[in-house]
């Protein structure tokens, strides 16, 4: 009792810090699982699950960079967002809808030529008078006219739809756009669907 | 165990019943809760669950003389000694020495095919999971084996060394994000009452109670499949829903999730088959 006394705090913390790190098996070990499960898959489809140098850190912090790490995302993140050569960022909000509730696209259940949808309500309230909506993510109910329909807002959203981890390092939400899972054509509708002062998310 | 089933139709009408109040206009939040809760418990009755059926085929299955030595798979160790299956889907996954491996109940019943009824498995893995007009081997024999841990607890084995390795990879995949949307088991399943649409889900990232439930409710009768599914399925699944490549049946990385899911679900009650949307 009297020897764990004076253990100074940053002792202890190490000790805790380096049983953390040990919890999570060498790579490769992780990796050599990973080809027992997913080994037979294309090679299109392995490249799917071999994570890139942002979603690498993700997967060892847990979804926790360092600060350090954190800047680093951002700054690659940022470099990757293509924004419409046109200028326009809102495109037709009633499009925008079917984009935001289609799941489809993207599982190995879909038929080759799938067209995918961003899945929005899976995660995030919408249109109010929609019942069934997920809640991962934050209620987007009246997300335009909240904001005013700001310039500036809307071209943080297009960046943050296109790639959520420009944004917030190791976010939790696909990156539509950088992931090519949506087309410029298809956010620019989603926006519609977050900005219009006509469409259901603002009334 | 047999029990007497009700028909589909009966099943079908407390499903429509109980269904009704979901899809009423702007229902408060507490009580489409309270009402998926009740329709939970209405098909949790085990005289109306057809996963019965298929404790009964998979207990036929277990003594029907098969393969080319034709023999039975009663000498089968599922862990706890030959034929020994009181208990053993509670310890399962777990590591068997004669194969030098840690293994579910899947993977443990096709070496046991191979091993001691060299029965020529392609057939059984092509059928692993039912559908209409196709019965699988695979889901009726781990109905029959887990039913005889039921009202038993989850005893997750952590002492061999492959088996902490399976539990740390496993919690180390279930972090792991890919496919076109970077998901991982974490995106869904590691916080308190998230959604996706009307459909709760299990923090599966922290021990207790809704680990315990969860897992100590596979396999199941599925409703909306209407089919009796294992653990193989829920993980085939729920990686075909995290936009990831198709899991190898009875492969690794899934008996590592399953090992640490099971960690999770540590002292967890078994009460199987149940019975599930």
């Amino acid at each position: 009792m009297m020897i764990r006394t004076f253990i100074p705090l940053a002792a202890l913390l190490a000790l805790a810090g380096s049983a953390r790190a040990q919890e999570r098996p060498a790579q490769a070990v992780i990796d050599a699982y990973l080809k027992s499960t997913f080994g037979k898959a294309s090679a299109e489809w392995q490249a799917r699950i071999k994570p890139d140098d942002s979603l690498a850190v993700c997967n060892t912090t847990r979804n926790n960079p360092s600060s350090a790490q954190s800047d680093e995302i951002l700054k690659r993140e940022s470099a990757r967002v293509v924004y419409p050569a046109d200028g326009k960022l809102l495109g037709n909000w009633k499009n925008g809808y079917q984009v935001a509730n289609n799941g489809r696209g993207g599982q190995f259940s879909d038929p080759p030529g799938t067209v995918a949808g961003g899945n929005c309500f899976a995660c995030h309230q919408l249109d109010p008078k929609e019942v069934s909506y997920g809640t991962l993510g934050p209620s987007l109910a009246a997300y335009g006219k909240d904001r005013k329909y700001d310039p500036e807002t809307i071209k943080d959203a297009y960046t943050k739809i296109y790639n959520s981890m420009a944004v917030v390092p190791c976010s939790n939400m696909p990156r539509f756009g950088v992931n090519k899972v949506l087309d410029e054509q298809q956010i620019k509708d989603v926006m519609a669907y977050l900005f219009d002062p006509e469409s259901p998310v603002n009334k | 165990m047999k029990l007497p089933i009700i028909g589909a139709a009966a099943l079908a009408a407390v499903m429509i019943v109980a269904a009704g109040p979901l899809t009423a206009q702007s229902p408060p939040q507490d009580d489409s809760e309270k009402e998926i809760e009740r329709y939970r418990q209405m098909l949790s009755d085990p005289f109306s669950n057809p996963g019965f059926l298929a404790v009964d085929r998979g207990e036929a299955l277990w003594s029907t003389q098969r393969g080319a030595r034709n023999v039975s798979l009663e000498a089968c160790d599922l862990g706890e000694g030959p034929g020994k299956l009181e208990g053993a889907f509670a310890k399962l996954p777990r590591y068997f020495a004669d194969a030098d491996k840690v293994m579910d109940t899947e993977q443990r019943l096709l070496w046991c095919m191979q091993k001691i009824q060299d029965l020529d498995t392609a057939d059984v893995v092509k059928r692993r999971f039912s559908g209409p007009g196709v019965a699988s081997d695979m889901e009726d024999l781990v109905a029959f084996i887990a039913n005889k841990s039921s009202e038993m607890t989850i005893q997750p084995q952590l002492s061999h060394p492959k088996e902490k390795e399976m539990a740390a990879v496993g919690e180390a995949l279930f972090y792991t994000r890919g496919g076109v949307n970077d998901f991982s088991c974490a995106t869904c399943h590691a916080e308190e009452g998230k959604r996706i649409r009307l459909q709760g889900l299990p923090n599966l990232s922290v021990k207790g109670r809704t680990a315990q439930e969860t897992m100590g409710s596979w396999p199941t009768y599925r409703v909306s499949q209407s089919a009796l599914r294992t653990m193989q399925h829920r993980l085939w699944d729920c990686y075909r829903q995290q936009r990831w490549p198709v899991p190898e049946y009875g492969s690794e990385a899934l008996t590592a999730l399953t090992v640490f899911l099971q960690k999770q679900a540590e002292g967890g009650e078994i009460k199987v088959p149940s019975i599930k949307r």
